[in-house]
């Protein structure tokens, strides 16, 4: 197999425009024949098939939930980045292009990542005509404010609710377009399989999720919009419902799985209370514009943090960091807390947690400048911990957050089976090791409203697609093994629950697989792996039917990847000999703890071939080479 | 940290046709910092691993904003605490031996599914009737091109921030969904861009909330005192202003 991202020649500041220019376009006559799936409604799924309908192509859109407007996107915090330069700081689209690939460690690709800052401020135009009401300042023009692993102020906001803005937003673009009648919505129905003809991706099979019943859809493409894979860890800021049964059934039809273990762990989240604990809660990176990260500097500090003066206080990051200080970057960030508590200095119940300080900017900028700018975060925190962050300082700790990895795609955001695109956080693209804060929307907006509606058009121009109907063997065969799979995990009848199974997967991932690893780790927890997945094979208890509503067969069938998918992110972690970006390997480390990338082995994108599972998971590796052209590999600094 | 035992009633139904009732259970071991819905994951796994059917209950953020969860605790939308949806509400706020009765939102618009679950598909048809400013993808003007006062804009933020749960149809005593509708009429035909369409929207969304099937308002406000985020009822006289003004 021969990898090929197909990276338009000529300079960077060309290489989009230029390939749009190149690119086959259908009429709009033509275009009202096609069929596209859009599976996913989340910033990416949804811009993407209003886009489509927009353009005249007929789009069948699916969503797990039963409305699109909560796809998970909706969470997300801080903000979305663009090189607008409205602050006159000096930004622009090199710079938020530079920002991007330093920030992720110069492990994606120059070509992808340029093309995402030029079309980042589209997205706000885009965003502001559909009525999203970002922060603005006096005179009534747009506000920005800053984020990690960036010198300049170019995020747009939403007070601390951007991706509810941008989503519903998206979510009202698509729905103008259900109202259209080109786009048919199906809510509550999951993807079980996708279906090739020929090779190429032609439908896709689902399950209703209220009447149990299975389905079979035809179109002439396929774009994957499912979003990331953190719930592997159990315990992440992903959604309930989030999960990677979409991409790991494509993984498993041949889409090749790039970079499975850069996962992003979020240094600020509400720590964990107890086993009952259901999902993480993230609070905005934003937050570190004026909070400020400390723990105390003697082990046995028993003092009530407002009582432990400045000289006991160990701002780690300030010290540390100077010219970024709480504002590096996540992984960078992440580290460091876990460094810290590693030596003992943690806070609270169970010593896994940092201090995140407003103190002293109520006292610069008064309780109320503060409240305007985080009210809703504050109060989210109060809510969740019963203590006031206006009076004492947060607690915060790193949790599973996004995941960097995902199915490769070339430049036209296709993967290596004709026809199957994928976009947002569901594919590999742009953010290589490590993602900045306040890129996820921008990533998500920008595949989705201003990339795939013309790839897919071209794909769609340029191959020869005969009709099929669903009548093909193709589908019998994929609804079929579906059924089989749901079949299996209801016959087991053991003594474990999913959510158990799942737990103890999630401790694995979190111990061995997570802000740090080591060989040994990661052997151990292959082992592991393997041997929970053939426990849960022959002992998880799945109530009742397949024949309506019910929650946790959907959750067994998505655990059941997991166990496939967790394995695949221990072995790449593994291979990956090297530390970058939010992968820390304990072997590859500077003299002062930061990681030690290596250039010379490892500039490329793994690219996994599934073989198939048998105890063991088959795989094939393929690397993708990263040239770089135009920008010179450092070591990160942000000292 | 402190155990409680709490007692439960929970509104079963099997599905849209059969009729439901109140199940009791009996929750042992529940600790104050877990959250409502956690406390509903732990009596579900009890449940499994007893051979019975877990409760269905609609969710997914888990952090009160997208909506999912409606549930009516004790007779309330969401629950007792002012401005929190169901899935942040936290046992802390429950004592020892107290009963919960937990039942799904009831609204002829709003047809069970199974047990807590029901089907809210009548606002995505509102939406769909005109709740969105046709602007195509690639259209838009430069961002900045039109000057939003901040007032304007906060005030528009303020009515976008529904989260599309529900939970005030199930507290109005006539099953309407004026806060929903008004929310997104308020926030749109606040802005520039929304004017264009004010008429043609105000008028379509307001006409598909009534064939839906939810009542009228009648200004009892229950709404605002259980939305999860503090949609203000204000927004249902922007939305009736605008009503008269586009028919006449």
């Amino acid at each position: 197999m021969k990898l090929d991202p197909k990276i338009p020649s000529g300079p960077l500041a060309e290489k989009w425009t230029k390939h749009r220019n190149d690119i086959h376009l259908l009429s709009p006559n033509n275009k009202r024949k096609h069929k596209v799936i859009v599976v996913g409604t989340g910033l990416a799924g949804a811009s993407a098939a209003a886009s489509l309908s927009e353009l005249g192509y007929s789009v069948e859109v699916f969503s797990i939930l039963d409305s699109p407007r909560r796809a998970h996107s909706i969470a997300a915090q801080g903000g979305i980045n663009a090189a607008k330069n409205y602050q006159n700081d000096g930004d622009s689209v090199w710079r938020l292009f530079y920002d991007t690939i330093k920030g992720g460690d110069y492990r994606s690709r120059e070509a992808n990542v340029y093309r995402l800052a030029e079309v980042s401020n589209y997205i706000i135009d885009q965003a502001v005509a559909q009525g999203v009401p970002f922060g603005r300042e006096y005179g009534g023009l747009l506000d920005n404010r800053s984020f990690g692993g960036a010198q300049v102020s170019r995020t747009f906001y939403s007070r601390g609710q951007t991706g509810q803005q941008l989503l519903l937003g998206a979510y009202q673009a698509m729905m103008k377009e259900v109202h259209s009648g080109r786009v048919k919505m199906y809510n509550r129905h999951e993807m079980l399989d996708l279906v090739l003809v020929d090779g190429k991706a032609r439908g896709i099979i689902t399950r209703d999720l209220v009447k149990g019943t299975v389905h079979r859809f035809e179109a002439d493409a396929v774009i994957l919009c499912t979003g990331g894979y953190g719930n592997v860890f159990y315990l992440s800021t992903n959604a309930k419902n989030s999960n990677a049964t979409a991409a790991w059934r494509c993984h498993k039809r041949g889409a090749v799985f790039a970079n499975p273990c850069f996962v992003q762990i979020h240094p600020t989240c509400i720590p964990v209370s107890g086993d009952y604990q259901s999902k993480l809660t993230l609070m905005s990176e934003s937050l570190r514009n004026d909070g400020r990260v400390w723990v105390p500097r003697n082990k046995d500090e028993k003092r009530h943090p407002n009582d432990i003066p400045e000289e006991d206080r160990y701002y780690y990051l300030e010290e540390r960091y100077p010219s970024f200080g709480n504002l590096v970057p996540r992984d960078v960030a992440s580290r460091s807390a876990k460094m810290v508590c590693d030596e003992g200095l943690g806070v609270g119940d169970t010593g896994l947690a940092v201090y995140l300080d407003f103190r002293d900017a109520i006292k610069r900028d008064s309780k109320e400048v503060i409240e305007a700018k985080y009210g809703n975060l504050f109060d989210m925190y109060q809510n969740i911990t019963d203590d006031n962050p206006y009076e004492m300082p947060m607690r915060i700790f790193p949790a599973v957050h996004y995941t960097m990895g995902g199915l490769w795609v070339d430049y036209n955001l296709m993967s290596n089976i004709p026809g199957l695109f994928v976009a947002g956080e569901a594919n590999f693209s742009d953010h290589g090791a490590n993602r900045l804060g306040a890129s996820a929307l921008m990533q998500g907006l920008s595949d989705g409203y201003f990339i795939v509606p013309y790839t897919v058009g071209n794909y769609i121009a340029d191959v020869d697609l005969p009709k099929v109907n669903t009548e093909h063997e193709a589908f019998a065969e994929a609804e079929d093994s579906s059924k089989k799979i749901m079949d299996k995990l209801l016959a087991v009848k053991g003594n474990k629950t999913v959510i158990e199974f799942h737990r103890e997967l999630g401790k694995i991932m979190w111990d061995k697989v997570g802000i740090s690893r080591s060989k040994e780790g990661l052997e151990s927890a292959i082992e592991e792996i393997r041997a929970l997945r053939d426990e849960f094979w022959e002992n998880v208890n799945v109530p009742g039917d397949a024949n309506y509503y019910n929650k946790y067969l959907e959750f067994a069938y998505r655990v059941a990847d997991y166990f496939e998918l967790a394995e695949l992110m221990a072995i790449d972690a593994l291979d990956r000999g090297e530390s970058c970006g939010c992968h820390l390997r304990d072997e590859y480390q500077t003299e002062e703890g930061e990681a030690l990338r290596n250039d010379k082995e490892y500039a490329f994108v793994s690219a996994y071939e599934f073989l198939g599972v048998n105890g063991k998971l088959e795989t094939k590796l393929h690397k993708e080479k990263l040239e770089f052209e135009f920008v010179e590999l450092k070591q990160r600094s942000y000292k | 940290m402190s155990l409680m035992t709490i007692n439960l009633k929970v509104w079963r139904q099997k599905n849209t046709e059969t009729p439901g009732k109140f199940e009791d259970y009996k929750l042992d071991g529940v600790s104050e910092h877990m959250s409502f819905l956690e406390m509903l994951d732990v009596l579900n796994e009890n449940l499994i691993k007893e051979g019975k059917d877990p409760v269905e209950f609609d969710y997914d953020c888990r952090e009160g904003i997208c909506g999912s969860c409606n549930m009516v605790i004790n007779g309330r939308a969401h629950g007792p605490k002012h401005k929190t949806a169901a899935c942040q509400l936290h046992m802390r706020t429950y004592n020892d031996g107290d009963t919960i009765v937990i039942e799904p939102p009831r609204a002829a618009a709003f047809p069970i599914i199974k047990d807590l679950v029901v089907d809210r598909s009548a606002f995505d048809r509102i939406i769909e009737a005109g709740g969105y400013i046709s602007v195509k993808t690639g259209a838009a003007p430069e961002a900045n091109l039109i000057p939003v006062p901040q007032d304007t804009s906060n005030e528009a933020f303020d009515y976008a921030t529904c989260i599309g749960c529900g939970g005030c149809v199930a507290a109005c005593p006539n099953s309407s969904a004026a806060l929903f509708t008004g929310a997104k009429i308020a926030h749109l035909n606040s802005l520039p861009q929304g004017q264009p369409e004010r008429d043609k929207r105000t008028v379509a969304m307001v006409d598909q909330m009534a064939k839906e099937g939810f009542g009228d308002c009648s200004n009892y406000a229950e709404c605002e005192a259980v939305c999860p985020v503090g949609i203000s009822i204000s927004s249902i006289a922007a939305m009736r202003r605008d009503y008269i003004k586009a028919i006449f």
